[in-house]
């Protein structure tokens, strides 16, 4: 009697299931998704940081009748991957995202097919145009530098590093962490400042240093920054980290009026975030439309709070701690793209040689 | 007036049209599963390795040479393979005992006890990475022990994610073994001990061999996990696999190594079929009722000294350990969650109601997208993975059949074996207009439950399969002597003694889909993130809010998984006996 009633139970569930997933319940069931490829739709291909404040893509859709969908398939390495995989059949109308380590080879591989915005930021993005190339639009920028805890050198009486150099120096041995090169987009970023800083010849000898004197590697910048850095949220055991910028607003302690890091700028290395019409897109015109609106002096000034990243746009103001407390360098360490893209793959394998062994 | 004599036949005489449906039903069961695994799983995968080995329309295999006279290489295999071992041995010597507290005992808050060891299994392994290394980083509660970025730090946390592979593989096999064989032997003279040895551990054995192959599978894959303990150092071939094709896109280096995995993956499930079918045999299963003993620390009254309780209270003493390890990073993780820059409170929890600033979702939206989806690839994976656990169920009395059963078996453990990387990329190349179809599958929100439930199959396949094949074949052809149709069979034997097992495999797979970050993670998702998405995306973003957010989303993806595994457990047991 109690097997035939757990049966009927069982029976019970599984249909009741696969109504489930028949129906509105599930996943396959609902289909209020935007068909692709109308018309009335742009398709956006663009990093797992990508977010704009609530309802600024509905005000574009508003203005133009065209709904937007956004396609994130990772980080920025794996978006610029795939497109090249994918560019005989894109994933999308327009990419966002492609930072300036990645822009050659999406240029090279014929990813993004030309575009000249005409909108009044167009003339600020063309400082970052790359190899000549009309092909990718820059629409923000922002440095990733080596950041300190104020308050805890303030603890130890030790004065605070300033340059690359003083990195390596004894006091601040055991002191440093970094996110890995190799997985982490930051960490290939400052990977290319010491590249800019100390030339192809001897880059390799100032991470020996670095080693020398008790260089932590963590994988990502969230592990480096939460876990090891004492300024972050878990409280670590490290005061200098490498993040970005940025990063020292977001340390204002509740009630306070000054950030208790601060960022080093003489250890900057510039990023780029570049968009562009996808080669093939089935909305090229839809496309270029969305291009300009990031260009717009809403979008610009909604991305600082929404992507951390600093508009590319002079006419947007920045948010007022940001102002005071995040300047951008003003002579960060640079590498041409195309020397990126040419040596990329060699230096992080020498670099994965000589930091990890 | 003619009379036809029935001829005598040993079986029971079948209408050409019920042979028919039966010859239909078993094509079906295999050709179904087969067709899925190989439009979801094989294709993709095959065009991405082949994508390696195609130079401009030539086949180049110049790569194996390459990979294989670098140093590095064999150190990452060696690397792999040492993990997994570990991770996979040290899973099984903690897993038994516990399996054998949490299903062949009864107390008060097993339900939740299940359900906890459960939870490590689906938190996003960013979100573990972390709350592990900030008790073990210098300074932190445990930094004494100097295990941050060791190889035994790697392996704990691979035993945290499997410790419940383990014990709920082997606990749904344990609870329904008859006692009475142990008993017998007792009775004969030998002691606790002994008897478990020679009596219970054989009839276990499939079961463990089927937990350990799917605990070395999920170690050799293990990625997130690797990286975030251990750093490149420990790189495995599931790492190496990532670089080159996410950070090199060297594809001839990947698709050598996803070769390399494969052979491995391979070797292993042929060395567990071996260890599982020698031992394979029908066992006495009887209802849970009778082999459950009450947990208590007193022997009970009226038992006779040296009648296992010792054995019962050192299992227990293990478990208890091993649970307070599994529990500190969650217990870290929650109190991390209510720290706010204000001091304690809930804040992080009322954030969850909105997009943070500029997520795409509110994280409760997120979590409902999980649900859906884990919905349908549960509701896939369970049609998938029961008939494949049927089909190999069979012992057909044919020597090339048998093998195609065993062959089946271990073709479907594969997906796990797979890099997630390879098999994420390869839906990219192969889902446009597959087949000539005129569409677009990459993007179809249809893509996720799918690539879900392709990893979710073995698991309900290696916790049906071990009761599956413990039933005695003679039940069944009992019930066809007494004039049971072959379906009628499936339903009063083999479905209903294996309804627990079903119970277990559903949230199992539920489970798994809930935490899966692999393939997904690849997938070019529409507006639809899951709730592992949207963690990672708030833990990259600065801030102390997004953090916040981050660990709470965690806590409520932990608590989202206790309650539906929990709510299986109770499922199962309805109206079977009540052991509650």
């Amino acid at each position: 009697m109690a097997r035939t009633f757990s049966l009927t139970a069982v029976m019970a569930v599984v249909a009741a299931s696969t109504a489930a997933t028949l129906t509105a319940c599930s996943a396959i069931g609902s289909s209020d998704e935007p068909s692709s490829g109308g018309n009335g739709t742009v398709t956006l291909v663009t990093h797992d940081s990508f977010g704009l404040s609530d309802g600024l893509l509905d005000s574009f859709t508003e203005k133009t009748g065209l709904t937007v969908k956004v396609v994130q398939p990772g980080d920025a390495g794996t978006l610029v991957n795939q497109l090249v995989l994918t560019k005989s059949a894109p994933l999308g109308d327009l990419v966002y995202g492609i930072d300036n380590s990645f822009a050659s080879r999406a240029i090279d591989e014929g990813v993004v097919q030309s575009y000249v915005s005409k909108v009044p930021a167009a003339k600020d993005a063309a400082q970052y145009a790359v190899d000549g190339s009309d092909a990718l639009t820059a629409i923000d920028d922002g440095d990733v530098c080596i950041n300190v805890d104020h308050a805890w050198f303030t603890a130890h009486q030790l004065a605070e590093p300033v340059t690359l150099e003083d990195l390596t120096k004894p006091e601040y041995k055991d002191l440093t962490v970094v996110p890995n090169a190799v997985t982490s987009s930051p960490g290939l970023a400052f990977l290319l400042a010491t590249i800019g800083a100390f030339g192809e010849d001897g880059y390799l000898q100032y991470w020996n240093d670095l080693k020398a004197n008790g260089l932590q590697v963590a994988d990502g910048w969230t592990d480096a920054y939460e876990t090891d850095f004492s300024g972050g949220g878990g409280g670590g055991p490290r005061p200098i980290v490498l993040s970005y910028s940025s990063s020292p607003p977001f340390t204002v302690p509740e009630g306070g009026t000054e950030p208790t890091t601060g960022a080093l700028l003489d250890t900057c290395f510039r990023q780029v975030e570049y968009a562009g019409v996808l080669t093939g897109a089935a909305n090229p015109t839809g496309a270029e439309k969305l291009l300009d609106f990031l260009l717009s002096d809403d979008v610009q000034a909604d991305i600082p709070d929404s992507m951390y990243m600093y508009p590319v746009s002079s006419a947007a103001e920045l948010p007022a701690e940001w102002a005071s407390w995040a300047p951008l360098a003003t002579d960060p360490f640079e590498v041409p793209p195309a020397d990126i893209a040419t040596n990329r793959a060699d230096w992080l394998k020498q670099w994965s040689a000589t930091v990890i062994g | 007036m003619t009379t036809t004599l029935a001829r005598p036949t040993t079986t029971a005489p079948a209408a050409p049209s019920g042979r028919a449906r039966v010859v239909a039903f078993w094509t079906l069961a295999v050709a179904v599963p087969l067709a899925f695994l190989a439009v979801f799983f094989v294709w993709p995968v095959t065009v991405m390795v082949g994508k390696g080995f195609v130079v401009d329309g030539h086949l180049d295999l110049s790569g194996f040479a390459d990979v294989f006279t670098q140093a590095r290489t064999w150190r990452i295999i060696g690397l792999t393979i040492a993990q997994a071992s570990l991770g996979t041995a040290i899973s099984v010597l903690l897993g038994v005992p516990g399996a054998y507290v949490l299903y062949r005992h009864a107390f008060r808050g097993r339900g939740v006890l299940r359900a906890l060891v459960t939870v490590p299994f689906v938190l996003p392994t960013v979100v573990v990475g972390v709350a592990f290394r900030s008790l073990l980083v210098d300074g932190g509660p445990l930094g004494f022990l100097h295990l941050d970025g060791t190889l035994a730090a790697i392996v704990s946390a691979l035993v945290f994610f499997n410790y419940a592979v383990v014990v709920r593989a082997v606990g749904g096999l344990w609870e329904r073994l008859d006692p009475r064989a142990e008993q017998a032997a007792r009775a004969l003279g030998a002691s606790p001990w002994k008897a478990f040895r020679t009596v219970t551990l054989p009839q276990l054995a499939p079961a463990i061999a089927s937990a350990a192959s799917l605990t070395f599978l999920f170690c050799a894959t293990a990625f997130g996990t690797v990286l975030i303990l251990g750093g490149l150092q420990f790189g495995t071939i599931e790492t190496e696999i990532w670089i080159q094709t996410t950070q090199f896109l060297d594809l001839r280096a990947a698709a050598v190594l996803s070769v390399v995995q494969l052979v491995v993956v391979a070797g292993v499930l042929v060395v567990a079929g071996r260890a599982r079918s020698r031992r394979e045999r029908a066992l006495d299963l009887s209802e849970p009722a009778l082999a459950v003993r009450v947990l208590s620390w007193r022997r009970p009254p009226g038992m006779p000294p040296g009648d296992g309780h010792a054995l019962s209270l050192v299992a227990a003493g293990v478990t208890g350990v091993v649970v307070l390890l599994i529990a500190t990073p969650l217990v870290n993780l929650v109190v991390r969650s209510l720290q706010t820059p204000r001091g304690w409170g809930l804040d992080n929890y009322t954030a969850l109601g909105t997009t943070g600033g500029s997520l795409t979702v509110t994280v409760w939206q997120a979590a409902l997208n999980s649900l859906r989806i884990a919905l349908d690839a549960t509701t896939i994976a369970l049609v998938v993975g029961g008939l494949v656990a049927l089909v190999v169920s069979r012992r057909p009395r044919r020597a090339s059949a048998r093998r195609a059963v065993t062959g089946l078996d271990a073709l479907f453990m594969l997906p796990l074996g797979v890099s997630a990387v390879t098999v994420g990329f390869g839906f990219l190349l192969s889902m446009h207009h597959p087949f000539g179809l005129p569409v677009d599958l990459r993007t179809s929100p249809l893509l996720v439950p799918i690539a879900q439930a392709v990893v979710a199959v073995p698991l309900v396949v290696r916790t049906v399969l071990p009761v599956l094949r413990a039933i005695d074949p003679r039940l069944r052809e009992v019930s066809a002597t007494l004039g049971a149709s072959p379906f009628r069979v499936l339903r009063t034997v083999d479905l209903s003694l294996s309804l627990r097992a079903l119970g277990l495999a559903i949230g199992f797979a539920f489970a798994a889909s809930l935490g899966e970050f692999g393939a997904t993670s690849f997938l070019a998702r529409p507006d639809r993130p899951t709730l592992p998405v949207v963690i990672f995306r708030l833990i990259g973003r600065p801030g102390p809010e997004n953090y916040g957010m981050a660990l709470a989303a965690s806590v409520v993806l932990a608590v989202l998984t206790t309650l539906i595994v929990a709510t299986c457990e109770r499922l199962r047991t309805t109206g079977s006996g009540g052991d509650w």
